[in-house]
């Protein structure tokens, strides 16, 4: 880079780099009650629209069916709707995909009712092209949900427990289970923003939590921990090496010296998803979006979360 | 003036810059190798026929790809064991797969998968089905209630067709006619002909031309019409062909000519070969042809024992290795002893001559025939079923240990059982399993009692595989569906192109990224990345991996996250070298101290790629799978094969400027 003003940098990382080289701190461990209070907000908001309205959750989860058609030619929703009432599924929902493409659902249809409703739309609306049908049982349904919770909670634990493990050599000042504590509640705090937008996606847009979003959850664990465990290796090896006079010091200072790589590693991946959301289709957008999420709000929490964390835990202890 | 300076590590060099060239050039020469494996069509292949090193193609198989991108079904049904024993539950549920199995082959799908689950007191069948034309008809299929019958052997010979058959037969060939006609339109119209033949063929692609038909041949029709409607090379025959094969639609490749061969012959035959009515032992045949190899000459061939005329023909009209033996035998010799399926021969070839021949390509569709109509069955139907047998297990014999099969019959079944098997001592009971014969034992007395044995050369598999067979058919097991996932073909096929575009999209993204924010190892990251995505694909082909459009997605996702881990080192690579270190102690700090770093995240990504295997259902575990292998070869990348190129790198003077590692002089 030549000698540059701000104005020839046209990366973000480069920006960054350059409030670097000017010295400009961040502050992150004195203004931590802000960044405290940011996300304290999000997850409260986003448990609150768990739980109310509450996710909206797709056919494997709740059982159901969901039909997938095209038509020659456009059909309204309205006789659309018309033939599937006089079919006996009253309570069917219509979604309409491009032009003369609708998406269907209804209760759990045996391979004979299926049959019945696509052959009653063929009657009544022409000929057609079933792009795909899904039909989950409800004990199907039962049983994702328990998995993905199973599997969340697995996960949290496993990588708590090899956070502990990868962090033993350092016990002074900062004892290694709290590193993982730490990161267990940075990523669940993560997790539950991503399932809180996806809550409000759901009332927006009618998007809905299906399995592929449990998968983009738990590979939001995996992922985001990345980043706290950058901020917390150089921590880690700053103490050792006691480069500052006290942890406070020690922390902002390594999340001085992470913060482009923290911003600069998130980038490559989410460029991919971005690549992924655009050009991947429409079933793996909400896919897609779910990663996006999640690591945005990852990097996010591993500099202003997590490090400040780990500061005010320390402190409460001296108090105590 | 006392200054604090940084140790500087010995610039290595001196340490055999030879082999960090040679690793350098590997890594490239590799690439070239992973890539040419994952599509051998591009250039190896072709480059390869161009030198006509035909051993060294490789095979052009596509990669194995999950319903959602072909299309197909998926398929769950849960296994109602209410009426089974605790114990015999799990024998039972491989039996239903064993009977699910041999139904499912039957539809012609490529690479049907038929699994068991069993867990916590629930069983389960998980089927999958690529490609299937109609879900529905599968769906009854496989839900059907096994039949088990005991069949006797048929005495009276074969009957006419009644009325009522007759009309039958007629309007099935009736349909296969138009069915075949709808086809031969569409290839007259200019329709890609190897697509049709794809597509309606009952032969595959690659044995659907036929060379060198002549006149004498066994595909003689071809090569008449050829003749007769004088076609040219390349035109489509505008009626169908019917004959025994069935209904064709052929296309004239070429018209040339072949050899056909005047040949007679000798056959010994012997135990073990194929139609032998008199078999002898090997041994005492091989004395025999030899002899009468010694005493044959050309003159005397002709009233040698068991000489027989086969008058004009071309070689395909014989087995391989007589065709063979009879090609390389010159005109008036006498060929060696050649072995074929049938026995021993001596060939004497009496001559040879050109004759005109044709190359055709055929659509070949089934012709319904009186035989389609009455299977000429030996066997027929008993009273006795599966409802009278009450249940089958493997036993070993007390004597000699070998395992055999015990059938146990309730009272109507041992009344019927008995009175069958006096009735054909030393002669075969069939039992059928859904149509399809699974054993057909010899009966050595008559047995009453109820309980019987079937002895044989069984493995202790082989025993088990029975007698699951046997028990699928006395204690049916119902299975209900549970769930069902079907994609049609079309948008597979949409999935499939948009996944491809955007990993392409993602790569190229992800290496502009990095180009501009890193210059030179912004570039050399993007070549470790070139490398770890032909790595990637050829792991998936090697392990053979099912790729799923949620597969694609942790393929690119991993792309990111490798380059993620190239950021962490060049991150530490500048502030190094800002410190004032010479770049090849810069390099070996930057790798050094993020590995840690690397080593960590990627492990919490991998235990969260684990748990996602375990827990859940296929199309999330194809991503699973994808991501974690991309984590491993990620490391493997982003840490040997970017450090090697670095290092080759900066050993060039020109190389070693801040600017081109975006490091402003401090």
């Amino acid at each position: 880079m030549s000698e540059g003003t701000a104005a020839t940098v046209r990366w973000p990382g480069g920006i960054v780099q350059e409030l670097h080289n000017r010295n400009m701190k961040l502050h992150v461990i004195k203004n931590k009650n802000y960044w405290f209070f940011l996300s304290g907000f999000l997850v409260l908001a986003s448990i609150i629209l768990v739980i109310y309205p509450g996710l909206k959750y797709g056919v494997d989860f709740t059982g159901g069916s969901l039909i997938e058609i095209d038509f020659d030619q456009p059909v309204s929703v309205g006789a659309l709707r018309q033939t599937l009432e006089d079919a006996g599924y009253k309570d069917a929902t219509i979604q309409t995909t491009g032009e003369k493409g609708y998406l269907i659902r209804t209760q759990a249809l045996s391979e004979d009712e299926h049959q019945l409703v696509l052959n009653a739309t063929k009657t009544a609306h022409g000929n057609l092209i079933e792009q795909s049908f899904e039909s989950v049982g409800p004990v199907i349904g039962d049983e994702l949900r328990r998995t993905a919770t199973i599997g969340i909670i697995l996960t949290l634990v496993l990588i708590g427990l090899y956070v502990a493990w990868a962090f033993r050599k350092v016990s002074d000042p900062v004892a290694s289970w709290k590193y993982a504590l730490i990161t267990m509640f940075t990523a669940f705090h993560d997790v539950i923003i991503m399932l809180g937008a996806f809550a409000l996606f759901g009332v927006l847009f009618g998007w809905e939590v299906g399995a592929g979003i449990v998968a983009a959850a738990l590979t939001v664990l995996g992922y985001s921990i990345n980043d706290t465990i950058v901020v917390f290796d150089r921590t880690r090896e700053n103490l050792l090496h006691r480069a500052a006079p006290s942890l406070s010091e020690t922390v902002e200072m390594s999340i001085e010296q992470t913060l482009v790589r923290s911003l600069s590693t998130g980038s490559p991946t989410i460029l991919a998803l971005f690549a992924i959301f655009f050009f991947g289709g429409d079933s793996t957008q909400p896919f897609a979006l779910a990663l996006i999420i999640g690591i945005v709000v990852g990097t996010y929490s591993s500099i202003f979360l997590a490090s400040p964390l780990l500061v005010v835990w320390e402190k409460m202890k001296k108090k105590g | 003036m006392q200054t604090w300076k940084i140790k500087r590590k010995l610039v290595n060099k001196s340490k055999k810059p030879w082999a960090r060239r040679i690793i350098g050039v590997l890594m490239i020469v590799l690439t070239l190798v992973f890539a040419s494996y994952d599509f051998p069509q591009l250039f190896w292949n072709p480059v390869m026929r161009a030198a006509s090193l035909g051993e060294m193609i490789v095979e052009e198989k596509p990669f194995r790809l999950g319903l959602d991108l072909q299309g197909g079904t998926h398929l769950v049904y849960e296994a109602d064991m209410s009426q089974i024993p605790d114990a015999e539950r799990v024998a039972a549920l491989d039996g239903v797969k064993n009977v699910i199995e041999r139904r499912v082959n039957t539809f012609g799908v490529s690479e049907p998968v038929v699994q068991t689950i069993s867990t916590g007191g629930t069983y389960r069948l998980v089927i999958e089905l690529a490609g299937v034309q109609d879900v529905t008809q599968a769906i009854n299929q496989i839900g059907k209630t096994p039949v088990l019958e005991f069949k006797e052997p048929v005495k009276e010979p074969g009957r006419d067709l009644t009325t009522e058959e007759k009309a039958q037969l007629k309007e099935k060939q009736t349909q296969d006619r138009a069915t075949a006609k709808a086809v031969l339109d569409r290839a007259l119209a200019g329709e890609d002909f190897d697509k049709l033949i794809s597509e309606n063929s009952i032969v595959p692609l690659a044995k659907s031309t036929i060379a060198n038909v002549t006149a004498n041949s066994a595909f003689s029709d071809y090569f008449i019409l050829t003749n007769q409607k004088k076609l040219k090379v390349g035109q489509i025959y505008g009626s169908l062909l019917e004959n025994e094969e069935g209904i064709s639609i052929f296309r004239v490749e070429s018209i040339g000519e072949t050899k056909e061969m005047l040949l007679s012959h000798t056959l010994v035959c012997y135990e073990g070969k194929v139609q032998c009515e008199n078999p002898i032992p090997e041994i005492e045949a091989t004395i025999k042809i030899q002899n009468l190899k010694k005493e044959a000459t050309p003159g005397n061939f002709a009233i040698l024992e068991g000489v027989q005329d086969l008058g004009w023909a071309t070689p395909d009209n014989y087995v391989e290795a007589f065709a063979l033996a009879a090609l390389t035998t010159p005109i008036g010799g006498i060929s060696d002893v050649v072995e074929s399926e049938f026995g021993f021969h001596l060939i004497y070839k009496r001559d040879e001559r050109p004759v005109s021949a044709v190359t055709v390509k055929r659509i070949l569709m089934p012709f319904t025939t009186e035989a389609d109509i009455v299977p000429s069955s030996p066997w027929k139907n008993t009273a006795l079923s599966g409802k009278q047998l009450k249940r089958s297990s493997v036993q070993f014999d007390q004597n000699n240990g070998t395992p055999n099969v015990l059938l146990e019959f309730n009272d109507e079944g041992s009344d019927l059982f008995g009175k069958l098997t006096a009735a054909h001592v030393g002669e075969p009971i069939a039992i059928f399993l859904d149509g399809g014969i699974i054993s057909a034992p010899t009966v050595q007395q008559a047995i009453f009692g109820g309980q019987a044995v079937i002895t044989g050369d069984f493995t202790v598999d082989e025993a088990r595989l029975l007698a699951q067979d046997l028990n699928a058919g006395a204690l049916p097991v119902p299975i209900n569906l549970l769930s069902q996932q079907t994609i049609g073909p079309t948008l597979g096929a949409v999935s499939l192109a948009k996944s491809i575009n955007a990993g392409i999209v993602g790569l190229i993204l992800v290496g502009l990224f990095m180009i501009g924010l890193y210059r030179i190892p912004g570039l050399i990251a993007t070549l470790a990345l070139v490398f770890f995505a032909v790595v990637n694909l050829a792991a998936y082909r090697f392990f053979d991996v099912t790729i799923t459009l949620a597969g694609i997605a942790g393929f690119v996702l991993s792309i990111g996250m490798a380059v993620d881990a190239n950021v962490l080192i060049f991150e530490r690579l500048k502030e190094e070298l800002r410190a004032g270190r010479d770049f090849a102690s810069a390099l070996d700090e930057a790798f050094g101290r993020a590995w840690t770093s690397i080593r960590d995240g990627n492990t919490t990504t991998l235990i969260a790629a684990a748990v996602l295997y375990w827990f859940s259902s296929s199309f999330i575990k194809g991503f699973a799978l994808t991501l974690a292998i991309g984590v491993i070869f990620s490391m493997f990348s982003a840490i040997m094969v970017s450090r090697v190129y670095l290092k080759n790198v900066i050993a060039w003077k020109w190389a070693r400027k801040f600017a081109f590692f975006c490091v402003k002089k401090s």
